[in-house]
């Protein structure tokens, strides 16, 4: 959705400014609400009742309550924009308290992306203005409701930290006796924000609002959820992608204690059970038939050599600059390469669950989702209720990544539990969620560079060969055959005078979906870009850095985090035997970011990662410390996937089941990071993925200069940096 | 006829299989849900718990393997000394992302700074690489690491 988030708002044509409307809370106090304009696909938000609890109450108490359109899943949205509104509010954020949205596309639907989605690093991109202004507008109101009570000129009175008071005769109130009078004054039709250097908030480095319940055990993610009456239930879907369920014998599971019911949909089964123990215990007992369908013998090696074949088709263009052909033509050298990263899953820390009660007039579902009106919408579907009469429950996310961008889980734990009587969690084993998730691409990118004699780059091809997320997830914005997200970043942020990219779309066989993962386009575009222009800079006997600075016409932004991530690292100082540092740069999500990698290499060709330096312009920071666990973070998530993450098929099945042989990064191979970060008065961009996007091609870049061996094809194999 | 648990200084009878693993008796017989599941297989730390003050995995500890030891739980672990300094330097540090692993993180911590005075950087190594951060928070779980074993053996003097 990197695209869908960054375009339409440009096309669209349509006024970036919210609509505001006030009125009384239901217990009294001012309640502003905000309608943000849709952009893309109207027909993804349904017209919704009103909820009468938008984004930002007062009640009579003073307490504040901001309603959270975005979820949280790590990424600190539940400090950063309750900081946006208490900024322009001027109350502190210890005043404020939280609420997860109900899912409503009109009311809380992301203005980047046009529905109630979190993801693609837009949540502070998409709300820095819209609640700012909120936050302005309940302020302003609050000082006129002050100002006309005491019969003053609004001018002359200030707010500060919940109060409003006028200095000339010292009287003062507070924004809970205020709350009932404000939700008469008319919303402001146009309120001053605050200019950059008079901020007090924004840019400080907040203290999480979520943090205390996440050391103590009482934070509730979607798995916590507790029902009278509530059974538990885990699940097997069809090992081979697209089989359905022949039949089962259950009389063994059923005589597990605690086991209840075992429940049959098309392609799965599932035990319920009074808890977790007795339905794994259950279903391991049970005997099941499946018909493997079409998919049973398909392989990973398969889908490369389709890949392969449509690589050499035709392709669909995006950007056309120039002749490339008389530029390659001309050139004294040409560099050719294949790149390839492979399917990978999320294993978000929190398996897959959801929790639905279904009943005759009304369904409701405790889910933690990145996209709370799409998991309605299924529910819906699957119960033949109308939208209204299913109620939606978020809850904290035990990490997202674009996993739960996806809907398929909760869709199947609503046609489970229409055959429960009564609450039923749905929870999937770790072997399941690594089994069955809608796993991000394998990419088969060929690329190209032609170089004059005095080796400058004349030219740049990529092709981009991959399966379409976007005509997955959404259709409308696939337009013409090319996947807007999938060609993101594609030319790296380099001005090429000749330049051509283009989109070869991958079809996938039915029932083995792709889906979005930490910032997809550029995180797969980065690797393959920032890996080929060192061979192209090595082609050309250049530094890695001083070639990709040339490259970079004038765009200072991008020159700025180069040198500044090369400065901080020491690029050129010598290192030891086996060892040496590689460079990334891109621009994604509106962040410009450079990496360099130290690497040092074992003789049995085991890749350390000791230090990461990074350099990041994101325009305005909104909250400096999230920004650096952002990075770190990502660059944790990053370096996972280059160096152990690939999830292949065999026979139709994933070959890989759990942390063991789909590894994560631990603590003792975490990398000593360090974050510069650039002062920018630009608009903010996002900081949850680019991180991941740019470290994979910082490492193998590290690894050639440790080893002179180009490693274009991820996970980093070891075998091939054997050495004395 | 059901199993005898201490937890959390408390006593409970549950009535599931002996071979029900301690994970799911904590969360779903007894409605403890701040131990996590992660992966079910000792392979990554989520549903650490201490059994007599020693870090365990819960997903594949039996019931039946317990006996009378004491199991203390996230729950509970803020009133040792050594639990409430992790708490606080975790806060303090700011190390949470989506914070479900921190339970196990902050267990895993507990039993090394309750005694390790002033734990090495591969004392932390040892004690902490079974606990998988998929939000990759380690650097900052290694420095509140530092803090709290600092703060705990300040307050023990
Ligand atoms: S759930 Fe026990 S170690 Fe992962
Ligand atoms: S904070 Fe999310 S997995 Fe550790």
């Amino acid at each position: 959705m990197l695209n869908i988030a960054a375009r339409p708002r440009e096309a669209s044509g349509l006024s970036r400014r919210s609509f505001l409307t006030a009125g009384l809370a239901a217990g009294g106090g001012l309640l502003l609400s905000l309608t943000l304009p849709k952009f893309v696909g109207a027909a993804l938000a349904a017209d919704g009742p009103f909820a009468p609890d938008a984004f930002i109450r007062i009640g009579t108490d003073g307490a504040v309550t901001l309603v959270m359109p975005q979820v949280e899943m790590g990424q600190g949205t539940y400090t950063s924009l309750p900081m946006l509104i208490a900024e322009e509010l001027e109350v502190d954020l210890a005043q404020v308290r939280l609420e997860h949205a109900p899912p409503d596309d009109k009311l809380y639907g992301n203005p980047l992306i046009g529905f109630q989605v979190t993801g693609g690093s837009t949540s502070i991109r998409a709300f820095y203005e819209p609640l700012r202004e909120a936050g302005a507008s309940a302020r302003s109101m609050l000082v006129a409701a002050a100002a006309q009570m005491w019969g003053v000129d609004p001018a002359s009175c200030q707010a500060s930290k919940g109060l409003v008071s006028h200095a000339a005769s010292g009287r003062q109130a507070g924004y809970g006796s205020l709350a009932e009078q404000a939700a008469a004054i008319p919303v402001p039709k146009k309120v001053a924000l605050k200019p950059v250097d008079r901020f007090t908030l924004i840019g400080t480095p907040a203290k999480r609002l979520d943090a205390a319940g996440k050391v103590n055990g009482t934070a509730t993610y979607g798995i916590d959820v507790k029902l009278p009456g509530m059974k538990i239930a885990t699940v097997a879907a069809c090992p081979v992608f697209g089989g359905k369920l022949k039949s089962v014998d259950d009389a063994e599971a059923l005589a597990v204690k605690g086991v209840r019911q075992v429940v049959k949909i098309e392609d799965a089964v599932a035990v319920v059970a009074d808890h977790m123990g007795a339905a794994k215990k259950g279903l391991a007992a049970l005997k099941i038939e499946w018909d493997e369908g079409p998919n049973a013998k398909l392989s990973t090696d398969e889908l490369v050599r389709q890949m392969e074949a449509a690589a050499a088709g035709p392709g669909v263009d995006d950007k056309k600059v120039g002749d490339v052909e008389a530029a390659e033509h001309a050139a004294a050298q040409t560099v050719k390469a294949v790149y390839q990263m492979p399917f990978l899953a999320h294993t978000t820390m929190e398996p897959l669950n959801c929790t639905v009660h279904v009943r005759p007039d009304a369904c409701e579902v405790w889910v933690g989702s990145q996209v709370l009106s799409r998991a309605q919408a299924t529910a819906a579907e699957v119960t033949g209720l109308p939208p209204e009469k299913v109620t939606v429950h978020n809850h904290l996310l035990g990490g997202g990544f674009g996993r739960r961008l996806e809907i398929d889980s909760v869709t199947q734990a609503v046609k489970i539990a229409r055959q429960v009587d009564g609450p039923v969690k749905v929870v999937w084993t770790r072997e399941e969620d690594v089994q069955h998730d809608i796993y991000r691409p394998y990419y088969y990118d060929q690329l190209s560079a032609g170089l004059d004699a005095q080796g400058k780059v004349t030219s740049f091809r990529h092709r981009v060969v991959g399966s379409s997320i976007l005509a997955r997830w959404a259709p409308p914005a696939f337009k013409d055959g090319l996947d807007s997200d999938a060609v993101e970043g594609a030319a790296g942020p380099y001005g090429f005078a000749n330049l051509h990219v283009d989109y070869v779309r991958h079809m996938l066989p039915e029932g083995f979906a792709t889906g979005w993962w930490r910032g997809v386009g550029i995180t797969h575009n980065a690797f393959m870009v920032e890996g080929f222009i060192d061979e192209v800079a090595a082609a050309a006997k250049a530094d890695p850095v001083a070639f990709r600075r040339d490259l970079l016409s004038n765009d200072a932004r991008a020159r700025g985090v180069l040198d500044l991530a090369a400065r901080e690292a020491g690029w050129g100082t010598a290192m030891p035997a086996r060892s040496g540092r590689g460079v990334s740069l891109l621009l994604g999500f509106g962040t410009y970011m450079a990496q360099v990698a130290e690497v040092t290499i074992a003789k049995d060709g085991t890749v350390k990662v000791p230090r990461i330096v990074c350099a990041v312009d994101c325009g305005i920071v909104v909250n400096p410390d999230t920004v650096k666990a952002q990075v770190q973070g990502g660059i944790v998530y990053g370096l996972s996937a280059a160096l152990y993450g690939q999830i292949t098929l065999k026979d139709g099945r994933v070959e890989q089941s759990n942390f063991d042989n789909y590894q994560a990064l631990r603590i003792d191979e975490m990398p000593r990071v360090e974050v510069h970060i650039v002062p920018s008065r630009e608009a903010p961009g996002g900081i949850g993925e680019p991180s991941t996007s740019g470290i994979a091609p910082a490492v193998v870049n590290a690894v050639f200069a440790a080893t002179g061996q180009r490693l274009r094809q991820l996970p980093i194999d070891p075998d091939r940096l054997k050495g004395a | 006829m059901g199993v005898m648990l201490k937890i959390n200084g408390e006593s409970h009878e549950v009535d599931v299989d002996d071979d029900t693993p301690l994970l799911w008796v904590l969360r779903d017989v007894l409605g403890m849900t701040g131990t996590k599941f992660g992966c079910g297989a000792a392979l990554c730390g989520a549903c650490t718990v201490h059994l007599d003050g020693a870090p365990i995995r819960s997903c594949i500890t039996t019931v039946d393997s317990i006996g009378d030891s004491a199991i203390t739980t996230i729950e509970a672990i803020g009133a040792s000394p050594a639990g409430r300094q992790v708490q606080q330097a975790w806060l303090d540090l700011e190390v949470v992302q989506c914070g479900y692993c921190q339970s196990g993180q902050i267990m895993s911590a507990t039993a090394l700074v309750a005694d390790n005075k002033a734990p090495s950087d591969a004392d932390i190594d040892n004690a902490m690489s079974g606990n998988i951060c998929r939000c990759g928070t380690y650097a900052r779980i290694r420095e509140a690491v530092k803090h709290a074993a600092a703060a705990h053996a300040g307050e023990a003097k």
